[in-house]
C-alpha cells in the first residue's frame, strides 16, 4: 500500500485551476520529485496535502487513512508535515526553542502540568531529541541564537529541523534550497538522502535546482497548469518533449526561485 | 594577617558570587516586596488600604488579560467576564448561601463559561475583527445585565451581597480582606506566571509568531486560542468575584467601556510582551492617577494623550525600556558590594 494516495485532488481559487483531478501515489521510503514551471500548484499541492487548505474536491490518503479534511494538526500527528517555501521561523525563539515547540505534538502538556512542571523529566527527554536533531541539522552550534538573526541558508535548515522535530513519516520539502549557497545545497542534498535512508522518512520533493532533483529522486511527476503532466524516472523526464515544452514556456528553469508562498 | 591572594583567582571569587547574586536578586526583591506587603495594612490609612486591595483585583486583571494576549487575541471583552464572575458570585452567594471560599472559585468557573461561549464564535475572527467583535459580545452581555430585572437587578443591579466569611472567620473588614485579596492574587499570579513560561505558554507565543506554521508544527491553534481566552476567562471571574464582596454592590456601570480602557491603558503603558510589563503598567499609572486625583474631570484626556505618547514613542510600554537600565541597576549592588569588599581587605590588611 502507498504511504500517500491523493485522488481526484483539486484545488481550486475562484476560476483558478490550481490543482486540478491529480492522482498521485508516493510507495513509502521513496524520494518523489514534484517538478512543474511556476504556478504550476506546487505549493498549493502541499497545503492541499497538509491541511492547510482544504481540497475543492478529491480525497488524500496517507498510509491508507483518509486525511483530507482534517487540521494540519492532526495531520502532523499522523506524520505528514510540509516546510514552506517562504522562509517560516518564530523569530523570538531561539533556534533551540523553535525545534523545541515543534514537540508539541509529542508533549502532550496538560494545563495542571503546565502550573506543575510535572513533565520536566519528560522535557529533558525532549530537549537532547531536538538537539540529536540540530545536530543532525548541522546547527547545535548556534542552538541558543535567535532565529531571527540566522544567514538565510540557517534559517532554511531550522525550517527541515522543526519539520523533523514532529516525528514525520511523511516530509513535504517546498524548495529547501531555494537561496542556498552551492555548499549548502550540497549539504541540504546529503541530508535529504540520509532522511531516507538512515530515518526511514518518506520524502515528498518540490524543487527548482534540476540538479538536486536529479541527483535525489528516483521518480517525478510533473505539473503543469494544476494537472499531472508527466511521471516518471528522472532520464524519462528530461527527455520528455512536453516536460522541454512546459518549461520553455516559462523562464529558464535552472534559473528560478520563486518566492511566492 | 590576610595572605595576599592571587588576584586571579579573586577575580573569579568576585565573578561567582556576582552571578549568585544575580540569580538571587530577583527573589530579594521579590521577597521584600511581599513582606513589605503584609506589613503596610496595619501602617495605612483606610483609603490607601482600599486603594492596594483593589490593586491586587487588578493585578490579577492585567495579567489574565495579558495571557490572552500572547496568541495575538486582543480582547475588549476581558472587564465584562470579570462582570460574568462578580454576578455570579453575587447570585451564588445571595440566592444559594454558599461560603465565600467556594463562591470565588465558582465565580471563575463562571466566567470561563461565559468565555467558552464567547470564543467559539470569535474563533472565526482574527486581529481587528477579533477586537471588534469581542467588543460587540461583552456589550450584549452587558446589555443584559442593564435590560433584565431578574436576576441581574437592571440598572441599579445587585446590592446586599453578603459580606465574605471563611470557616466562620469574618473576612468583610478592611484588613483581612486586603491579605484575602493578597493571597488570591499571590495564588492566580503565581499560576498565570507557570502558565507563562510552560511548554503551553510558548505555544500560545508561537501561535502570534506564525499561526499557519504553528498549526502545521502541530500546534492546534483553534484548541489553544480557546484554551488561553477560557484561562483568562477564569482569572478575570476569580477578580470579579473579589470585586463583588468588597463592594458589597455591583452593578453594570462597573463593568463598562472605562473599566476596559482602564485595561488597555496599563497594558499599553507596561506593554505586554513580558510577565512584568502590565504589572509595571498598572503600578505606575495607579500612582500616577492617584497623584492627579485633584484633576479628575481632564482623566478622559489623560487617557488619550497617554494612549498616544505611549503607542508613538514608547510602542513597546515600559518593559521595552527594561534590558537598557537592568544591566545597570543589577550591577551596581553588586559592584558596590566588591567596592566595600576590597576596602575592607585595605583597611584590615593596613591594620
Ligand atoms: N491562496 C491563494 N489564493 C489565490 N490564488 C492562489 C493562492 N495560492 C496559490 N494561488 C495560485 O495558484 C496557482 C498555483 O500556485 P502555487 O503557489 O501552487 O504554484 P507553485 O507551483 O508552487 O509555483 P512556484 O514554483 O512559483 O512556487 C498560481 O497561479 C497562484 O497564483
Ligand atoms: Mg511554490
Amino acid at each position: 500500500m502507498a504511504l500517500l494516495e491523493t485522488k481526484g485532488l483539486s484545488k481550486h481559487f475562484g476560476g483558478l485551476k490550481a490543482v486540478s483531478d491529480l492522482d498521485l501515489s508516493v510507495e513509502e521510503g521513496e524520494i518523489r520529485g514534484i517538478i512543474g514551471p511556476n504556478g504550476a500548484g506546487k505549493t498549493t499541492l502541499f497545503n492541499v496535502i497538509s491541511g492547510t487548505y482544504k481540497p475543492t474536491s478529491g480525497e488524500v490518503f496517507l498510509n491508507g487513512e483518509r486525511i483530507s479534511g482534517l487540521r494540519p494538526s492532526r495531520i502532523a500527528a499522523k506524520g505528514g508535515v510540509r516546510t514552506f517555501q517562504r522562509t517560516a521561523l518564530f523569530k523570538d525563539f531561539t533556534v533551540l526553542q523553535n525545534v523545541s515547540i515543534a514537540r508539541h505534538l509529542l508533549a502532550n502538556e496538560s494545563l495542571l502540568g503546565a502550573v506543575f512542571g510535572t513533565a520536566r523529566r519528560m522535557e529533558k527527554a525532549h530537549e537532547a531529541r531536538a538537539l540529536e536533531i540540530l545536530e543532525f541539522i548541522g546547527l547545535a552550534d548556534i542552538k541558543n541564537e535567535l532565529s531571527h538573526n540566522l544567514p538565510h541558508g540557517h534559517q532554511r535548515a531550522l525550517g527541515v529541523a522543526m519539520a523533523l522535530a514532529t516525528e514525520p513519516r511523511l516530509l513535504m520539502l517546498d524548495e529547501p534550497v531555494a537561496g542556498m549557497n552551492p555548499q549548502e545545497t550540497a549539504r541540504m542534498t546529503e541530508l535529504i538522502r540520509k532522511l531516507r535512508d538512515e530515518w526511514k522518512i518518506t520524502i515528498l520533493l518540490v524543487e527548482h535546482d534540476m540538479r538536486t532533483v536529479m541527483g535525489l529522486c528516483e521518480y517525478i511527476t510533473v505539473l503543469n497548469f494544476g494537472h499531472k503532466l508527466t511521471e516518471g524516472a528522472p532520464k524519462e523526464i528530461v527527455s520528455n518533449q512536453e516536460v522541454i515544452e512546459a518549461y520553455l514556456g516559462s523562464d529558464n528553469i535552472l534559473e528560478d526561485d520563486g518566492f511566492a508562498s | 594577617m590576610s595572605a595576599p591572594s592571587d588576584p586571579r583567582t579573586m577575580g573569579t571569587v568576585v565573578d561567582s558570587r556576582r552571578e549568585r547574586l544575580r540569580r538571587l536578586g530577583p527573589w530579594l526583591v521579590l521577597g521584600l516586596t511581599l513582606a513589605v506587603l503584609c506589613v503596610l495594612p496595619f501602617e495605612m490609612r483606610p483609603y490607601h488600604r482600599e486603594m492596594t486591595m483593589v490593586f491586587f483585583i487588578n493585578l490579577i486583571m492585567v495579567t489574565s488579560y495579558r495571557l490572552i494576549t500572547t496568541t495575538g487575541d486582543w480582547s475588549f471583552a476581558h472587564i465584562v467576564l470579570m462582570g460574568a464572575g462578580a454576578y455570579g458570585a453575587a447570585l451564588i452567594a445571595k440566592h444559594a448561601g454558599l461560603p465565600f471560599g467556594v463562591v470565588v472559585p465558582m465565580a471563575g468557573i463562571v466566567a470561563a463559561l461565559v468565555g467558552a461561549a464567547f470564543i467559539v464564535p470569535l474563533l472565526r475572527t482574527a486581529g481587528f475583527g477579533f477586537f471588534i467583535a469581542s467588543f460587540a459580545f461583552g456589550e450584549l452581555v452587558r446589555l443584559i445585565w442593564v435590560k433584565v430585572q431578574f436576576p441581574f437587578g437592571g440598572a441599579r443591579g445587585i446590592i446586599n451581597i453578603p459580606s465574605p466569611e471563611i470557616l466562620g472567620l469574618k473576612l468583610g473588614s478592611s484588613i483581612p480582606y486586603y491579605f484575602t485579596c493578597f493571597i488570591v492574587a499571590l495564588i492566580s499570579l503565581t499560576i498565570l506566571y507557570r502558565i507563562d513560561k510552560s511548554r503551553m505558554g510558548n505555544a500560545w507565543k508561537a501561535i502570534h509568531g506564525d499561526e499557519m506554521l504553528a498549526e502545521c508544527v502541530g500546534i492546534n491553534v483553534a484548541h489553544h486560542r480557546s484554551f488561553a481566552f477560557i484561562t483568562g476567562a477564569f482569572f478575570a471571574g476569580i477578580a470579579g468575584g473579589l470585586l463583588a464582596f468588597h463592594m458589597g454592590a455591583i452593578d453594570p456601570r462597573n463593568f463598562d467601556l472605562t473599566q476596559m480602557v482602564y485595561l488597555i491603558i496599563w497594558v499599553v503603558v507596561g506593554g505586554a510582551v513580558t510577565f512584568w510589563g502590565p504589572i509595571i503598567g498598572l503600578i505606575v499609572v495607579t500612582i500616577a492617577f492617584e497623584w492627579t486625583r485633584p484633576l479628575l474631570e481632564w482623566r478622559p484626556l489623560m487617557f488619550g494623550a497617554i494612549l498616544i505618547l505611549f503607542l508613538i514613542f514608547l510602542p513597546g510600554g515600559l518593559e521595552s525600556l527594561l534590558p537598557k537600565i537592568g544591566p545597570t541597576l543589577c550591577r551596581s549592588p553588586v559592584e558596590q558590594l566588591a567596592r566595600v569588599r576590597r576596602w575592607l581587605t585595605t583597611f584590615v590588611a593596613r591594620t
